[in-house]
C-alpha cells in the first residue's frame, strides 16, 4: 500500500478540537465534516487537502475521542497523516476509518509545505527526494482494518464470513 | 513480579503480556454517553448488528447535551433512549443523573476491571485501580457487540505521590504538576501506575481528578494502585466490602519512576492554549477574568465545592461564575452540607450533571476576546467557545478566588 502526496504541514500538539470543534460533533456526515476540518486555525483548508498528505509533529490528535476528527481528514482527501508521534485515540481512529497514519520520528526537520512524499504504509518508509525515513509501519489487525477500507467494513465481513 | 497493567490484562487476554505486546481482551464495561452514544449506535446498525455483549456490562449516562440545548441534541438521546429500551439496558441514566466518567466511580466499576468507554476521559475509572482506556465510536460498538477490545499493553511507569498537600491544594494541582514536569507528549505509549503513600492524605476525590488529567498526560492509561482509601470509598458509596484487590508485585519492573512531595506542590495554572503550559497563579495574578467555570468529569466533585465555598463564604463574584457538580448524587450532599447555598449567595449560576461549558456546546459558551478560569480539563483553541476566547486550567481554590476579585488570584489574596 503506496501514497502518494504533496505535504500540508501542521505543528505539534495538534489537537482534536482544532481538527474538527465541538459544535460539529452532532453530526457523522463526512462530506459536513469536511467542509469544517481545522475551522478554528484555517477555515479554508478543505479546499486545499484533497489529495495532501498531512505531515505533523508531537502526538498529533491529542484530546478527544471524537471518530469525526478522524471521519473528517479522511473525508477532505488527506490520503496520509505522517507524524512524529500520535495520541492513542486518533490513531485507532484513523485506521478505524481507512486513513493511513505513519509515526514517523524525525520526519518534520525532513519535510516542508508542499514538498512531495511517498509513504509504504505497510513498512513505514517515507520517501522525501532522495531520501528514505524510517517510519512504523501498520500491522497486524491493523492493517487488515485499514485493507478493508476501515473497522465497519472489517466487522461487516467478519459477520458475512460467521453467516456464510 | 508484575506490574498493575501487566496483571490485569494478563487476566484479561487469558495470557502472560508483556509491554508492547498487542492483545484481544475481553472487557468488563462498555459505555457511552449522548454525544458518541448515537454514533455507536450508528456504527452498530451499519454493521447490521443490534446486540450487545452484556446487558449489564454496558453502561449509558447523558451528560455532554443535558439537558438538550437543540433539537438535533433532542433526537440524539430519543435514538439512544430508544436503544437503551429496545435492548433492556439496566444501566442506563437519562438526564439529570450524572456525568458519566463521574457515574461510572460512583456506581460501576471495581478495581482491577478492563473499561473501554466512547470518550476520552475513560481515564477518570483508573482513580479506582482499573484498566480504562477511551476508544472511538467504532470501536466502542465493536467492543459493545463482542464484549472484546485489541490494544497494545503500554509500557508501566511509577508514580510516587509523597507527604500530604497543603491546604487548597488539590489533585487538578498535582495533574498540572505532572504536565509541568513531563509536558503532554512524555507518556505516549506508557500507563501510569500511582502509588500514594499516605493514603488518607490523597483522597478518592482528588485521585478521580488525576486518572480523569491521565489522557491530557496522554498516557495510555493512568492507574491508582487501590489500597485503605479505595476500600473505604467503595463502601461509602456503594457498602461494598473489599478487602483484597489486584496491586502491582513489590519489584515489578516500570521503564521509569518518579516521586512528587505533596508539600511542594504550588497553586498551579495552565495557560492558554495547551494543557502542558504551566505556570504558578501567582505569575499570572494580573490576568483579568470574565467567566469562571467550576465543574466538568476533572473539578466538579464535592471536593471541588467545598474548596470554593469556603473561599467564596460571604463574599460576591465579580466574575460571571458558574458551577456544575458533577452527578446528582454529588449535587445533593452538595446541598445537604450548606455549599450550594453558599455559593449561590455569592452569585454563582449553579446547576448539576451537565458537561455544560468545558466543550464549548452551552450553558456559559464564551465570545470573542473573553477570558475564563476554568476547573476542567482542556484549554485547546476553541474549546469552550469562540477560538478567541481563552482558557486557564486551574484548580478550586484558584478558580474560586479568581471569581471573587476578577483576576487570577490564590486563595490568600481573598480578603
Amino acid at each position: 500500500m503506496i501514497v502518494e502526496g504533496r505535504v500540508i504541514k501542521l505543528g505539534d500538539k495538534i489537537d482534536t478540537d482544532v481538527i474538527i470543534p465541538a459544535k460539529h460533533l452532532k453530526s457523522t456526515d463526512p462530506q459536513y465534516l469536511a467542509q469544517h476540518v481545522f475551522e478554528p486555525i484555517d477555515p479554508e483548508f478543505y479546499k486545499k487537502a484533497q489529495g495532501a498528505i498531512i505531515v505533523a509533529g508531537k502526538v498529533f490528535g491529542m484530546g478527544s475521542s471524537r471518530e469525526q476528527a478522524a471521519i473528517a481528514i479522511k473525508a477532505a482527501g488527506v490520503r496520509a497523516v505522517v507524524a512524529e508521534s500520535f495520541a492513542r485515540i486518533f490513531y485507532r481512529n484513523a485506521i478505524n476509518n481507512g486513513l493511513p497514519a505513519i509515526a514517523c520520528p524525525g520526519i518534520t526537520s525532513e519535510v516542508k509545505d508542499g514538498d512531495l512524499i511517498m509513504v509504504n504504509v505497510e513498512t513505514g518508509e517515507v520517501m522525501v527526494g532522495g531520501k528514505v525515513l524510517r517510519g512504523k509501519g501498520v500491522s497486524g489487525m491493523a492493517l487488515e482494518i485499514l485493507k478493508a477500507g476501515g473497522l465497519i467494513e472489517y466487522l461487516k465481513r467478519l459477520q458475512q464470513g460467521s453467516r456464510g | 513480579m508484575k506490574t498493575l497493567t501487566e496483571k490485569i490484562l494478563s487476566r484479561a487476554s487469558g495470557r502472560e503480556v508483556s509491554p508492547g505486546d498487542v492483545v484481544e481482551v475481553g472487557v468488563d464495561l462498555v459505555a457511552f454517553h449522548d454525544l458518541t452514544g448515537y454514533h455507536v449506535i450508528e456504527v452498530m446498525e451499519r454493521v447490521g448488528v443490534k446486540k450487545v455483549f452484556r446487558p449489564e456490562g454496558v453502561v449509558i449516562a447523558f451528560d455532554h447535551l443535558v439537558p438538550p440545548p437543540d433539537v438535533r441534541s433532542a433526537e440524539i438521546q430519543q435514538t439512544i433512549r430508544r436503544f437503551a429500551r429496545e435492548l433492556k439496558l439496566p444501566n442506563f441514566h437519562d438526564v439529570g443523573y450524572g456525568i458519566l466518567h463521574q457515574v461510572l466511580v460512583e456506581s460501576y466499576v471495581m478495581p482491577g476491571q478492563v473499561v473501554v468507554v466512547a470518550d476520552s476521559h475513560a481515564s477518570t475509572s483508573g482513580a479506582l485501580g482499573a484498566f480504562a482506556q477511551g476508544m472511538g465510536a467504532s470501536d466502542v460498538a465493536a467492543a459493545a457487540i463482542t464484549g472484546r477490545a485489541w490494544l497494545t499493553v503500554p509500557q508501566p511507569f511509577k508514580v510516587v505521590l509523597e507527604g500530604r498537600p497543603r491546604q487548597w491544594i488539590t489533585g487538578k494541582e498535582v495533574s498540572l504538576e505532572i504536565l509541568r514536569v513531563f509536558k503532554a507528549d512524555y507518556f505516549v505509549g506508557m500507563s501510569i501506575e500511582a502509588f500514594v503513600e499516605e493514603p488518607k492524605a490523597f483522597p478518592m476525590d482528588y485521585r478521580i481528578t488525576v486518572a480523569n488529567m491521565g489522557v491530557e498526560m496522554n498516557a495510555d492509561a493512568l492507574m491508582f494502585v487501590p489500597d485503605e482509601e479505595t476500600s473505604k470509598y467503595l463502601k461509602e458509596m456503594r457498602g461494598v466490602s473489599l478487602s483484597k484487590f489486584e496491586r502491582p508485585d513489590s519489584g515489578a519492573k516500570y521503564v521509569d519512576e518518579y516521586s512528587i512531595e505533596l508539600d511542594n506542590v504550588d497553586f498551579l495554572v495552565a495557560a492558554p492554549s495547551s494543557v502542558d503550559n504551566v505556570k504558578s497563579a501567582r505569575e499570572l495574578s494580573g490576568v483579568e477574568v470574565d467567566v469562571v467555570f467550576i465543574g466538568s468529569c476533572t473539578g466538579g466533585r464535592l471536593s471541588d465545592l467545598e474548596v470554593a465555598a469556603k473561599v467564596m463564604k460571604g463574599k460576591r463574584v465579580r466574575s460571571r461564575c458558574i458551577v456544575v457538580p458533577a452527578s446528582w448524587r454529588t449535587f445533593k450532599r452538595a446541598l445537604e452540607l450548606g455549599y450550594v447555598q453558599t455559593l449561590v449567595e455569592a452569585g454563582c449560576v449553579v446547576t448539576y450533571g451537565t458537561c455544560g461549558p468545558c466543550i464549548g456546546g452551552h450553558f456559559g459558551v464564551l465570545g470573542p476576546g473573553e477570558v475564563a478560569v476554568s476547573t476542567s480539563n482542556r484549554n485547546f483553541i476553541g474549546r469552550m467557545g469562540s477560538p478567541q476566547s481563552k482558557v486557564y486550567l486551574s484548580g478550586p481554590a484558584v478558580a474560586a478566588a479568581t471569581a471573587v476579585l476578577g483576576r487570577i488570584a490564590e486563595p490568600g489574596e481573598v480578603p
